[in-house]
């Protein structure tokens, strides 16, 4: 029973406790102890459904598998259709990892409205698991705008000064960014006469169609990923942000972007894809290089995290649309699995990050760089874990941040000098604005009396920081059981995109 | 004249005869009591429910020598017809008592009202149609003008009576020159006449056709002929704001389809133009100026200017689909439109809640009516999964089927534009510090009404193919 709908379970069984929180409401300390309980074990059973998940899940086939389906919609041929593939299980993984950690970096930091808050996080997780597992068009939209109501109420109502404009800024763009893709999926529906993602990659379309579907695809994925030049949103959502949510957002919002390039532009529109790849390649390089820049003049820590973040992302488009400058898929595939492992790198970097961000401003209420200075002193296990966190962010051999960024780099060197040489520089950029933060922050003297009345991590932190330090040093060693994971469906995806969807023309 | 036509007329003769009871019964309440003519409005309003239940038929059937019809369709309009003029008696109780505006007429109106809904929505002859449209109008005009002492109310009520007549004659000066152009005055007959003469599709007929389309956009309050609409939401007390922007809005439906549709479908190419540019411009127009209002219910009246526009969006496509989408989007609009209507009126107290600013903190007074108002306003604004999102979906889906893809990106581009004003309610009510800290104190009636309202926003949106479906059934 729970195997045919794993899936199912592992959307809705959040989505539910997460409504069954808005309904005990708030109270007393009791009441705050059984909703903080009943959300971080709502959180690690979804988790545990995952890495069953993960153990269930056959590598050798790039078809869909756990696949559900039944009539949603029939008057227009809508579909609950849900299944997954080696691209959709690392990320669905990566979301429920990473969940647990959000609820308890929370535990007690939150004070106003605690069961509306763990509610929110809870609701978003199985709304993003709903975008990662959705086959169908219109499924996938509800998850994906769904999706916004939350995280617009956890920046609204738990942010910081600014948090009003920062919110309404993040759901608005985003908005704008959707409502194009939902014209295109109406579009294609009247090409194939369902929404089923798979039969709108079958279609066949016409150049112009596919241009046009691909540019508003782009604007909704470009937005979230986000790419240079629609990125502002991300800077003034993440320093506004409460703690948990910038986590959510770095680590997982962000990763929808990069998804619906993988699993809708580039297999419906191909030749589009091919046709812009040296625009978004250009974009990309643009992202890396420029906005590493802007990273090392931060002053604001949360701010210098998200545009490293963005930086970050410029890789995953990047080892995306490199595809197209080679003649055999196998190096192709080399650029796509390096940015599928950028992916789910930067979410545990990302957020990791953000959480020690959080570590300290639960201490101080300070996301000043300047407010800081000689923390090692006083927090020294603290500090371990953000220079390894931050190692990691700069890309050190053994930890995540190398492999996927390293994938990516070499296929750019094997398209063209100049792509590997600008998407190289990061390694530098990289290096330079998160280890200049590290030390104007944790190493030199003391530089004031908050600083020095600083206390180190107490055991909910360092548990959380541990496991993810672990994880980050996992992947960074040993990767191979996560490429396998996606390599068949990369395999496929590569053949897929190389045949033209033109009807009657030779390219 | 035979039982048959009796019986499928049951339901206006029915609320007639009610009306005329509560007329007389209310003379011997006094103000103290006046809960025995707001009981009896309701069991009007369940007797009335029941016979269009009981009687609807399954296939069309023409009574009264061919004036008047009655369809699914019909049954289907008039049942949320009432449905929504319930709802809006429940809603306003407690503040009528409160306003001490707890009177007779209140009831008595809106029922004439109703009843001319329902006429609206049966008629198959122009003049039956005039009939109904004028039963209500002249109800509605007397509901604004209601609160005797306070001046917005006498001065919307003059403006809308003004405009209203003049839209109501460019109707019925249309009507008479289709009249003479087709000789017919039954849709049906209008229709058949049409095709059976191909040479009386010119000017004259297309002459009359205009006059018409004006009238009726006046009545639904599209661009260019709005202007009434928002100072009529604003000044009307929000009881009769709540009834003028429900169950009219699906007369207004019925209104528009059995004209464009069953009389003059043969015409479609020539006004398919003219609804397409109403359209268009009440989508932009109502979304942008929308923004500027601090007033929720002048926000809430440019906003269904915009719905508004959607709606005529279904319509010019001229397919099967796109009239069930349209039916569609009003019935679930009229849902979303009462709910936010009748937490106005919860919040009332005293004085209006009139103001965005009474919304402030109410994340924090009351979860449960922020949380409704929150699903009230992501469906207003088109967000999945609540139901107004999946109205969209199918009127675009329509306009993109018909070919006008760059239509639906308009569409789609002014909804952002409106989800910011919605989005503006929610961040008052959960971002803001409450001004008023006071409890919400409401009946238990109330809450029950508004909590299924809010759910019902929700629910149709997760499940909504069984409503979908039953909306192409009764086009088809």
């Amino acid at each position: 029973m729970l195997m045919n709908s794993i899936l199912s379970t592992m959307i809705w069984l959040p989505i539910l406790a997460g409504v069954v929180l808005l309904f005990i409401g708030d109270g007393d300390q009791r009441k705050h102890n059984i909703i903080r309980y009943l959300s971080l074990s709502a959180s690690i059973v979804t988790l545990l459904l995952g890495i069953w998940l993960y153990f269930e899940f056959d590598n050798t086939t790039h078809s869909m598998q756990f696949i559900e389906q039944a009539t949603w919609i029939a008057s227009l041929n809508i579909e609950y259709y849900l299944g997954v593939d080696g691209i959709s299980v690392p990320l669905i993984l990566l979301t429920v990892f990473i969940t647990p950690f959000v609820v308890a970096s929370s535990w007690d930091v939150i004070k106003v409205r605690p069961a509306q808050y763990f509610a929110a996080f809870l609701i978003l997780e199985g709304l993003m698991i709903g975008v990662f597992s959705a086959l169908d068009a219109i499924l996938f939209y509800v998850f994906w705008e769904a999706m916004l109501v939350p995280m617009f109420l956890i920046i609204g109502i738990w942010g910081g000064e600014r948090r009003v404009y920062a919110t309404l800024k993040f759901f608005l763009y985003t908005f704008l960014g959707s409502v194009l893709m939902l014209v295109s999926f109406i579009y294609l529906y009247g090409q194939t006469a369902n929404f089923n993602l798979l039969s709108f990659m079958a279609a066949p379309l016409s150049l112009l169609e596919q241009q046009l579907i691909f540019i508003a695809l782009l604007l909704a994925f470009a937005v979230k990923v986000p790419m240079w030049p629609v990125h502002t949103w991300l800077p003034d959502a993440h320093v506004e942000a409460p703690t948990g949510g910038s986590v959510i957002l770095a680590a997982i919002m962000l990763k929808m972007g990069g998804y619906g390039f993988i699993r809708l532009s580039m297999p419906i529109t191909p030749d589009a894809s091919e046709y812009f790849s040296f625009m978004m390649i250009v974009l990309s390089l643009i992202a890396v290089t420029y906005i590493g820049f802007v990273a090392l003049m931060q002053k604001d820590m949360k701010k210098l995290i998200a545009y490293s973040s963005i930086a970050h992302m410029g890789f995953v488009t990047l080892g995306f649309f490199i595809v197209w400058s080679f003649s055999t898929t196998t190096e192709g595939a080399l650029g796509v699995t390096g940015a599928m492992v950028q992916m789910i790198s930067h979410g545990l970097i990302s957020g990791a990050m953000f959480l020690c961000v959080g570590v300290l401003y639960d201490r101080m209420h300070s996301r000043e760089i300047a407010a800081y200075g000689g923390v090692a002193n006083t927090m020294p296990v603290f500090a371990a874990f953000m220079v390894l966190f931050s190692m990691a962010n700069a890309g050190l051999p053994g930890t995540s941040g190398f492999v996927g960024e390293f994938m990516v780099i070499l296929a750019s060197f094997k398209a063209n000098i100049w792509y590997g040489f600008l998407a190289a520089t990061t390694l530098i950029l990289g290096a330079a604005y998160t280890l200049w933060m590290v030390k104007r922050v944790l190493y030199g003297e003391v530089a004031n009396d908050n600083v020095a009345k600083l206390t180190d991590l107490n055991d909910r932190e360092f548990y959380i920081l541990g496991a993810l330090a672990i994880s980050v040093l996992m992947v960074g060693i040993w990767p191979a059981p996560m490429i396998d994971m996606m390599s068949a469906t990369i395999e496929q995806l590569m053949l897929q995109i190389s045949e033209t969807k033109i009807v009657g023309v030779d390219l | 004249m035979d039982m048959q036509t009796l019986v499928l007329a049951s339901a206006e003769i029915f609320l007639l005869t009610m009306i005329c009871v509560v007329l007389v019964v209310d003379l011997f309440v006094t103000d103290q009591n006046r809960t025995i003519t707001f009981g009896l409005s309701l069991a009007s309003l369940v007797g009335t429910g029941f016979l269009v239940l009981s009687n609807t038929p399954a296939t069309t059937q023409y009574l009264f020598d061919g004036s008047y019809v009655s369809d699914p369709l019909a049954g289907l309009l008039k049942m949320a017809s009432i449905v929504m003029v319930g709802i809006g008696f429940i809603y306003s109780r407690s503040y009528l008592i409160q306003s001490k505006l707890m009177k007779g007429e209140f009831f008595l109106l809106s029922l004439f009202g109703l009843l001319g809904i329902l006429i609206m929505i049966s008629a198959n002859s122009l003049l039956i149609m005039y009939l109904g449209l004028e039963t209500l109008a002249l109800s509605l005009y007397a509901l604004v003008a209601f609160e005797r002492n306070s001046r917005d109310a006498a001065e919307s009520a003059m403006k809308y009576f003004i405009l209203g007549a003049i839209a109501s004659g460019s109707l019925l000066y249309g009507i008479s020159w289709v009249y003479g152009v087709t000789g017919a005055i039954e849709f049906n007959e209008i229709a058949t006449a049409i095709a059976n003469d191909p040479s009386l599709n010119s000017l004259p007929l297309w002459f009359g056709v205009s006059f018409m389309i004006v009238g009726i956009a006046f009545k639904f309050g599209a661009v260019p002929f709005h202007m009434w609409l928002p100072d009529v939401y604003q000044g009307a007390r929000t009881p009769v704001t709540l009834f003028i922007a429900t169950a009219p809005k699906l007369a207004a439906f019925a209104l528009i389809y059995r004209v464009l549709v069953d009389g003059l479908g043969d015409l479609h190419a020539s006004w398919q133009a003219i609804i397409m540019i109403i359209s268009l411009l009440s989508m932009v127009l109502g979304n942008i100026v929308a923004i500027a209002q601090t007033n929720i219910k002048r926000m809430l009246g440019y906003s269904a200017i915009g719905h508004v526009g959607f709606i005529f969006a279904g319509i010019f496509t001229g397919s099967q689909i796109g009239y069930s989408a349209a039916l569609f989007y009003s019935l679930t609009y009229v849902l979303m439109a009462a709910g936010a209507f009748g937490l106005v009126i919860i919040l009332s107290d005293q004085k209006e809640a009139e103001s965005l600013e009474d919304f402030k903190g109410l994340g924090q007074r009351n979860p449960w009516l922020a949380m409704l108002m929150l699903f009230i306003m992501l469906g207003m604004a088109g967000i999945p999964p609540w139901v107004g999102f999946f109205a969209k979906l199918t009127i675009i889906n329509t306009v993109v089927e018909a070919g006008f893809t760059w239509f639906a990106i308009v569409m789609v581009l002014s909804s952002v534009i409106g989800a910011f004003y919605y989005l503006r309610v929610i961040w008052y009510m959960y971002f803001e510090k409450a001004v008023n800290t006071k409890a919400i104190n409401m009946g238990k009636d109330i809450g029950l009404v508004a909590s299924l309202n809010g759910l019902l926003i929700l629910g149709l949106g997760i499940f909504p193919a069984t409503l979908m479906q039953y909306c192409l059934s009764v086009i088809n």
